[in-house]
């Protein structure tokens, strides 16, 4: 009968740290909404910063929002990506595209 | 009382086969924290985006040239100034520069004259005077520079100029400033020899929000060579960035898993004969096969269960505590300089309890589902087996 308390103490107490981590992100992130989040928000509002500097490595990873659906096969057609960030964009939703085009009036 | 006793009496039989069970926990633990892991991060940079980039131009016009990005007539702010619904337009010159020094790619900005100069993320001052810039921290750190010292870049004709940096960016901001420079908006055009009348883009400020496509729409009509982003599309970037159909999630993701089905799909096709003569001498001393099956329930809970939590611990811990080491390797890539992630822990409960659904109770009924079959088969044929 020892066993299956042990069981619970330590499920508990693995729960316990659980929702600790998760009250202390939640303390965290208010914070951060209170502070950091609204500077940062402010920068990319005054100096008109469009992208999230993650990707160095080339025009269109540094900048993904301001790049061409073609982007990475633009030295030459159909060449292959060759900059390993690359990979990591999802593909275009073929159904919705998001490109804005002129209104039909 | 009764279901404890079956409780304690699976915690027996795990601790009999204890090498084996604490194999599979490590393993399970792995699968969840990587699984954990990764939708805790690319949430997090999903939510950052969305919450950063809310401060982003309401709409940002490029000029195309031969399916190109090109420079964009500053002659065409006058007509989009003209739509109705339209306050500031301004041009905007900013462009890349290799360092051959480092090797690495900075991103140069240069800073309009009506730009506000108060910043919070900054040590020192923006920019004021020619000759003047403000770096972020991953250029301060690989140029090996601060406030009070000089940056030599090389400009368009091959000839090192020497700028005075009189801020840097601080690390908090690095996911917006890190490879970022920023100069007068006249030294920058003279820098990169920028034909005059020409910048690199357009931003337009659209005072109603639900107006933004119409008025892109307007500039596409108005100007057929021209390219309006709106802000909607820079921040449906980030989703797709960090959806799961991204390149990070389909590969470590589903990587792990597969992995995770393998050991399930072991447990489901079988168990031991040891694990079948169990079953056997309970079935003949009087065990009920509900008993039995309540019995493999709670050997499949009891390691389920375990590995779920240590698993989310540790993913909470490598992702908000530690910053995601053993990942951003992964999202790196050949970039030289990279910032220093900070995640904001910002969490999805539902994406947690998916993890739980999705590991949790395949794992038990990997467990129940053999377990059920030996419990209904004839105690002595399944002992004799």
């Amino acid at each position: 009968m020892v066993r299956h308390r042990i069981f619970i103490v330590l499920t508990a107490l693995k729960v316990a740290i659980l929702i600790g981590i998760l009250l202390y992100c939640r303390g965290h992130l208010r914070v951060l909404e209170g502070s950091e989040v609204p500077a940062k928000r402010a920068l990319s509002r005054q100096l008109g910063l469009t992208d999230l500097s993650i990707w160095t490595e080339a025009r269109y990873t540094r900048h993904p929002s301001q790049a061409d659906f073609f982007a990475p096969f633009q030295d030459f057609p159909s060449s292959l990506e060759h900059f390993p960030a690359g990979s990591v964009v999802a593909p275009p939703r073929f159904a919705a595209p998001v490109r804005t085009e002129p209104s039909p009036e | 009382m009764r279901r404890l006793l079956i409780l304690d009496y699976a915690l027996s039989s795990l601790w009999r086969r204890r090498y084996k069970n604490f194999s599979i926990i490590a393993v399970f633990t792995l699968t969840v924290a990587v699984l954990g892991s990764i939708l805790l991060l690319t949430h997090s940079l999903k939510m950052e985006a969305s919450e950063i980039l809310a401060g982003a131009p309401d709409l940002v016009v490029q000029r195309m040239s031969a399916g190109r990005h090109d420079l964009i007539p500053v002659r065409y702010i006058e007509e989009i100034e003209k739509i109705p619904g339209v306050g500031a337009v301004k041009s905007r010159c900013w462009g890349y520069y290799y360092d051959a020094l480092t090797g690495s790619n900075f991103t140069l900005l240069g800073l309009d004259e009506t730009a506000t100069h108060e910043i919070h993320l900054l040590e020192g001052s923006m920019p004021k005077a020619e000759g003047q810039c403000a770096v972020g921290p991953g250029v301060a750190r690989i140029r090996n520079v601060k406030v009070g010292d000089e940056l030599i870049l090389i400009d368009s004709t091959n000839t090192g100029v020497v700028f005075e940096v009189v801020g840097t960016f601080t690390e908090e901001s690095s996911i917006l400033t890190n490879d970022l420079v920023v100069f007068p908006k006249d030294d920058l055009v003279w820098f990169f020899g920028l034909p005059e009348g020409r910048a690199t883009d357009i931003t337009v400020e659209v005072f109603n929000e639900s107006e933004v496509s119409t008025v892109a729409g307007k500039i596409k009509r108005m100007y057929p060579d021209t390219r309006p982003i709106t802000r909607r599309e820079i921040v449906q970037t980030y989703d797709a960035v960090f959806n799961w159909r991204s390149g990070m999630m389909l590969t470590v993701f589903l990587s792990a898993l597969i992995a995770f089905s393998i050991l399930a799909w072991d447990k489901a096709t079988g168990i031991s004969a040891e694990e079948r003569r169990e079953v056997g001498i309970l079935k003949a001393i009087g065990w009920d096969t509900s008993d039995v099956l309540e019995l493999k329930f709670w050997e499949g809970t009891v390691i389920s269960l375990t590995s779920f939590l240590l698993g989310l611990i540790f993913a909470f811990v490598h992702v908000f505590f530690f910053g995601a080491p053993l990942l951003t390797p992964v999202l790196k890539g050949w970039s030289v300089i990279f910032p220093d992630f900070h995640f904001t822990p910002y969490i999805d409960l539902y994406q947690i309890a998916v993890i739980g659904f999705l590991t949790v109770v395949p794992y038990v009924a990997s467990t129940v589902i053999p377990s059920w079959k030996t419990a209904v088969t004839d105690p002595e044929e399944v002992m004799r087996s």
